[in-house]
């Protein structure tokens, strides 16, 4: 074991593809200088461990600035042999590559009778809460939700962004992973022998009676130090789901049926979010069990501000998510 | 006409094989979608059979193509078997994708048919990263795509020509101008000429002039093939072609978007008459037996539809699979 951030399992899992498979390629812009810190073992290029180094420019490259192209040739390519992980930085520029996405990615395999195998990877990393301003502040996770097809994972700590992000190589269909980056620092004990964690297993971060708190990506750690301050009155059950799609729906069901109270906290917009569907499908499954209304505590559906002043208030915060527990335990 | 390759005779008549099939094929597909066999939206490559073959017969077995709306062409010229093509078209289970593609999304992955794309321009990328794979694994295998004048104004076809160029990947571009977009000439929304854009991307460009003679086709993609599977890069290909049907079967368009001159023009260009007429002048074969392969191919085709009609339609369990590689869905979606 070693205490690894979360930004630095997601090099440890792409290097540990990269060994292991030669038809693991990492395509993207950046990728060969370690500008993000995940093709190297350190982000100095120098010192040992850069991946242009070890693995050549052949599987390692640099690409124009060309989203519907790269994730289109990773997409054909995965269909013919390849299995690429693309790395799109940030979340906010999957949109130039929708057409691909929806369109050729997801539907696919679906189309052509199951013909196509299209084992492919689409990273990206959700910059929101750095000051970034509209563009660059994006978390659409729930958007790729929507696309039957398309596997959707988010990460919340060290040990899962590793164990996920091999199943997500290895596996055969397209997924896109979300990476958090207000949680890229975020330590955490991590094997460091090669492990896979299965998608749609969510992970209980913390048991309790009193309520249920599904906790999303970045707004997981906030749900975790919530239900600590909390802990001398309530007793509080912390949830990752870990996979949107699949999502472990049981779990969450199950936790609700035993608290009979529900908060679910995550960094998206709040129409039609990861949290509106958890809370639709706790609603069919238990509400009899229900004994306060569930709350959502979401991103507001509105643009993100530059200002430091403005953008603090616009997401979740542990504030927030306390306060909603408090509401569901006092109902 | 004659060829600067040196072309076997069999393959000479496997060419105007497969170009019949094309016709004889969509024809009859064009009959069912009025019988009411063939459900949908149906779009023809009559007319443009040499375009279709010539760039087809250039490849190799290993060799991947993506394709387009027009999209029933490709494949055959991939020699992919009629029947579970023409059984796609009227949504049976034996059909090539099991029913779930049609018309538009035909994909016949055994012979290198990696899938027809109902949105203009969108296959172009994936043809892309075949020649990517190809590369990276370092396998001799090359990669086209077929787009129309339409999808080369899509901004996603320049994007790939670029990473192509740059990674001289072993990539074929090759458009198929048949001088329309649905109902809009191509030269009123086309800045310049679509062949002189290879040259902004550091590729060679290429226009083939009489698009609907076969050979001139298939000698223009097989440089460009061997150029690809030497390791030198990508070429574009422009085509000059024209569709004899309307943009679809059962479309009507009061204004007379092409007149009658320039129909009679290219009418008159028949790729099928005009490849019989050489083989049979240039006696490399007789009446006969251009005869014979006509009777035989509409045997062949009339079989496809009898085994199209004939199959059973999928059954519903279909509908939920193959969404993804492993079974989940299926426990959420019954």
């Amino acid at each position: 074991m070693s205490v690894m951030t979360y930004i630095g399992a997601i090099g440890a899992a792409q290097h540990e593809a990269m060994v292991a498979d030669e038809r693991v390629v990492i395509i993207g812009e950046d990728v060969e200088a370690n500008v993000y810190g995940t093709t190297g073992e350190s982000k100095q290029r120098a010192e040992s461990g850069d991946f242009v180094q070890q693995f050549g420019k052949k599987r390692i490259r640099n690409t124009p600035i060309s989203e519907e192209a790269i994730v289109g040739a990773a997409i054909g390519a995965a269909m013919t042999g390849l299995r690429p992980i693309v790395d799109l930085s940030y979340s906010s520029f999957l949109y130039m590559a929708m057409d691909q996405f929806v369109n050729q990615a997801a539907k696919n395999r679906y189309m052509f009778g199951g013909q196509s195998s299209i084992p492919v990877v689409f990273r990206s990393a959700m910059f929101y809460g750095l000051n970034t301003g509209a563009h660059h502040s994006d978390r659409p996770y729930p958007m790729f939700m929507n696309v039957p097809g398309l596997k959707v994972i988010a990460p919340a700590s060290a040990s899962d962004a590793k164990g996920l992000l091999r199943t997500a190589i290895d596996s055969n269909d397209p997924v896109l992973t979300f990476e958090a980056v207000p949680i890229w620092g975020l330590k955490e004990e991590v094997d460091d022998n090669e492990y896979w964690i299965p998608f749609g297993v969510a992970r209980t971060r913390r048991e309790g009676t009193d309520c249920t708190v599904v906790g999303i990506s970045g707004s997981l750690p906030l749900a975790l130090k919530a239900a600590k301050q909390l802990e001398d009155r309530y007793s509080v059950e912390v949830i990752d789901p870990r996979t949107l799609v699949p999502l472990d729906s049981n779990s969450i069901i199950e936790s609700v049926k035993k608290t009979g109270r529900l908060v679910i906290a995550e960094p998206a917009h709040r129409t039609c979010g990861a949290a509106a569907e958890i809370a639709a499908i706790v609603a069919e499954a238990a509400q009899p069990y229900l004994k306060a209304p569930i709350i959502r505590v979401t991103a507001v559906n509105m643009q993100i501000p530059f200002s430091p002043a403005l953008e603090k208030f616009m997401y979740p915060t542990t504030e927030k998510i306390a306060a909603a527990i408090k509401t569901v335990c006092s109902a | 006409m004659s060829s600067k390759n040196a072309i076997d005779t069999g393959k000479l008549l496997e060419m105007q094989k497969r170009m019949l099939r094309i016709r004889l094929f969509d024809e009859r597909a064009s009959k069912m979608v009025k019988r009411g066999y063939i459900p949908g939206t149906v779009h023809t490559s009559i007319g443009q059979e040499a375009q279709v073959v010539g760039a087809c017969m250039a490849l190799e077995k290993g060799d991947h193509i993506c394709g387009n709306h027009r999209s029933h062409g490709h494949p055959i010229g991939m020699a992919s078997p009629l029947g579970p093509l023409m059984a796609e078209l009227v949504g049976k289970a034996t059909g090539v994708c099991k029913g779930k593609g049609g018309s538009l999304h035909l994909a016949d992955y055994a012979v290198g048919s990696l899938g027809e794309s109902g949105i203009t321009g969108s296959s172009i990328p994936i043809s892309v990263g075949a020649g990517l794979s190809a590369q990276v694994l370092g396998e001799k295998r090359v990669a086209m795509c077929f787009f129309g004048d339409g999808a080369a104004n899509q901004g996603v076809l320049y994007e790939s020509m670029n990473l192509a160029s740059a990674w001289k990947l072993p990539v074929i571009f090759l458009c198929e101008n048949n001088h329309y977009a649905l109902s809009t000439p191509a030269h009123t929304v086309t800045g310049g000429r679509i062949v002189d854009r290879a040259a902004g991307f550091g590729m060679p460009g290429v226009r083939v002039e009489n698009g609907q003679d076969v050979i001139e086709v298939y000698d223009a993609v097989s440089a460009a093939v061997a150029r690809a599977r030497a390791g030198d890069g990508p070429t574009l290909v422009e085509v000059m072609t024209y569709r004899f049907r309307e943009h679809s079967e059962g479309l009507r368009i009061n204004v007379d978007y092409r007149n009658a001159e320039e129909r009679e023009f290219w009418l008159s260009r028949d790729p099928i008459q005009i490849f019989r007429r050489y083989l049979t002048e240039n006696e490399f074969f007789d009446d006969v037996t251009m005869d014979q392969i006509e009777t035989d191919i509409a045997q062949e085709v009339e079989d496809c539809a009898t085994f199209a009609i004939e199959s059973p339609d999928p059954e519903m369990h279909v509908a939920f699979e193959d969404l993804y590689s492993d079974a989940y869905e299926l426990e959420e979606a019954l």
